[in-house]
């Protein structure tokens, strides 16, 4: 059998806030492949951005294992983390995160200039990245000059520069009106039929339904995990009936 | 990741915000700019002294007998003699009494004029040359004459250049004047070198109080025989006198080094002074940086996660603070350039004398070092506190 990109393993995420201990994971396993599409979808403090931190190797289990590519995270450096996370993973934030003293090609170049790519062949791909999100005519533009569902197009360029093996989305739509929404989604999908593998954080089902499998969280636990189709039965809902 | 592309991050991060660079970097501007000021009146100085050391000639030796041994004191004829028994190692030597006794043409007292007992060859020893009538011979100083020579000072403002065979008296005794001197300081002057008179020695010490000369002037034959030609004479002295504080034998070469090396202990005193507001200047920086790293904790959290290790963040931390403060650097390197000439300009006007003040090449290289070093060791701190930041805290923060 095909060893999975991302693997959890019994991982757990604990915060001691004085007295009371918050389990922002708790016990969670699941398996994603390549070429996945898959939304983590859950109410507000369920545990998904803890969960998409740790995807991400921004920070590192409690206990248990996650496994990146067959590699165990809990193990690694800071030093490795962060070649991981250039490597390995790109990042699409709802808050865009561009860097704004930096044009757009500046910005998509980030990435691979942390690889150690040769100056010539970063503007390359930045351009091919940018024209790839329609923006091709913009690339000198600063990204306060661009609308909101721009400025994500930017950051998806960002996460594709390194051609990344999962592409993180966390609340990608979050601020951004339904029509840009659907374009960015639109563009997630895209990303999916082309084979790459997309992991979509979000708190909305509507937006959820644009992937194939759904991973439900509730109080840090994985209350579902499987096929959209049926994942919004109310058995499926963590029993709130929302 | 290359060093280069640190460098042209940090160029752009410091221009982007050009009045608050600036401000950061007026601390290490007036650090070096004074450093460079300091050091460069200080090198003109010592130019200046060393020159004004030169024309006097450092081969030039002070003989002063302070006291008597316990075998009596030293006769003109055993100071004479230690110079005659080394011809290899001297040249020249002249006793010299200084007298305390006023100059009188008539009934007026010259109150700046000096008169000096001097030996015959006092002339050579200093490269004076007789213009009009005759110089001292053996016979003067054997026969003890009243005959003297003046400055020109002396023949030209106070007798209208017509001054040989005319008299002058020196504490009641009327003396001849002989001969005449050429020019020696640029301009004729009231007190100046000009403005004097010399009679033999041996004249002057009859009319001296103590009766006896004290003082001698020596020159080597070379710079190089100076100190040989000290420790001769110290040797034959000390076997003379039988104390080694009787006497003392001062070279030029020992005077100069002495003022040159006063004038470095105040250079370094005040450069010292200055370098502490380096150090300000340096805090000042390391200030704005911590503020700086406050404000792009954002930027540092979205490049962590984008794959920056702590070492580019602490790098591309430390090279801003180093750019800065070396572009603080220069500036303050080209306004103490500035300064310095415009001192030069005022002191040379003030003095009417010449005195460069340059700041040497190696004190620019070192000021700009140093001030790139101050930005590496105070951006360090801010930088490290940049590279340690957890990347969840830092792409959290607004
Ligand atoms: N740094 C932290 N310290 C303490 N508790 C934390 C920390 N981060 C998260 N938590 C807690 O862990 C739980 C899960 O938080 P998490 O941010 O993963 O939720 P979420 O599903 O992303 O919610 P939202 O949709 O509001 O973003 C919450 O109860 C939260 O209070
Ligand atoms: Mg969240």
């Amino acid at each position: 059998m095909k060893t999975p990109l991302v693997e959890f393993r019994s991982v757990c995420k604990t915060y001691y806030m004085g007295e009371d201990i918050v389990r922002a994971a708790d016990n969670i396993s699941f398996s994603i492949y390549e070429n996945e599409f898959v939304a983590i979808v859950g109410k507000s403090g369920s545990g998904k951005s803890t969960c998409m931190n740790i995807i991400g190797c921004l920070d590192v289990p409690t206990s248990g294992t996650y496994l990146l590519d067959g590699r165990d995270v809990g193990q690694m450096d800071k030093n490795e983390l962060a070649e991981i996370r250039n490597e390995k993973l790109g990042f699409i934030f709802q808050q865009y995160n561009l860097l704004p003293k930096m044009n757009l090609l500046e910005n998509v170049e980030v990435p691979l200039m942390y690889a150690g790519r040769p100056k010539g062949e970063r503007r390359r791909i930045a351009k091919e990245m940018l024209e790839k999100v329609g923006l091709g005519d913009k690339i000198r533009h600063k990204p306060n000059q661009l609308s909101g569902g721009q400025q994500q197009r930017v950051s998806i360029a960002r996460a594709l520069s390194n051609s990344p093996s999962v592409i993180l989305a966390d609340e990608p739509t979050g601020a951004l009106d339904s029509r840009t929404s659907r374009e960015v989604l639109g563009m997630l999908q895209d990303l999916h039929q082309q084979g790459n593998t997309v992991v979509l954080i979000t708190h909305d089902n509507s937006i959820a339904a644009t992937a194939e499998r759904i991973i439900r969280l509730a109080d840090g636990k994985v209350i579902y995990d499987g096929p959209t189709e049926g994942a919004f039965s109310d058995e499926h809902m963590g029993g709130t009936g929302a | 990741m290359k060093i280069t592309e640190s460098f042209s991050l940090a160029i752009s991060n410091i221009f982007s915000s050009k009045m608050r660079s600036f401000l950061t970097m007026l601390g290490i501007i007036i650090g070096i700019a004074a450093v460079m000021v300091i050091v460069g009146l200080g090198n003109g100085m010592e130019g200046y002294i060393t020159d004004s050391f030169a024309s006097v000639g450092t081969n030039v030796m002070t003989v002063s007998i302070t006291g008597s041994g316990s075998s009596g004191t030293v006769k003109e004829e055993e100071m004479f003699a230690i110079v005659e028994e080394n011809p290899a190692c001297f040249e020249y030597i002249s006793p010299m009494v200084s007298m305390r006794s006023s100059v009188k043409i008539g009934s007026d007292t010259l109150s700046y004029t000096t008169a000096t007992g001097v030996g015959e060859q006092y002339f050579d020893i200093y490269g004076y040359t007789v213009a009009e009538g005759r110089g001292f011979r053996y016979m003067d100083m054997e026969k003890r004459t009243r005959a003297c020579i003046v400055g020109c000072y002396v023949d030209q403002v106070l007798f209208d250049g017509q001054s040989l065979g005319e008299t002058l008296r020196i504490g009641g005794e009327v003396f001849t004047i002989v001969g005449v001197l050429e020019q020696i300081d640029d301009e004729i002057d009231e007190g100046g070198s000009d403005d004097a008179v010399y009679i033999p020695y041996s004249t002057a010490a009859r009319l001296s109080y103590s009766g006896t000369v004290s003082s001698y002037i020596v020159t080597a034959v070379s710079d190089d025989l100076v100190d040989a030609g000290q420790e001769i004479i110290e040797d034959a002295l000390y076997a003379i006198l039988r104390s080694s504080n009787a006497y003392s034998v001062t070279t030029m070469a020992a005077m100069l080094e002495m003022m040159t090396e006063m004038i470095d202990l105040v250079v370094l005193i005040l450069t010292v002074i200055a370098g502490i507001s380096l150090v300000v200047g340096g805090i000042g920086i390391m200030n704005i940086m911590l503020v700086s790293v406050s404000e792009r904790t954002r930027e540092i959290g979205i490049r962590k996660a984008l794959g920056a290790k702590e070492r580019f963040i602490l790098t591309q931390f430390v090279i801003e603070a180093a750019v800065t403060s070396a572009i603080g650097g220069i500036i303050g390197i080209i306004c103490g350039y500035g300064l310095s000439s415009v001192a030069s300009n005022v002191i040379s006007n003030m003095m009417g004398e010449t005195l460069t003040v340059a700041p040497s090449v190696v004190s620019i290289a070192v000021a700009f070092g140093a001030s790139a070093l101050i930005g590496i060791v105070f951006g360090f701190l801010p930088a490290r506190k940049a590279a340690r930041l957890n990347p969840i805290d830092a792409l959290r923060h607004d």
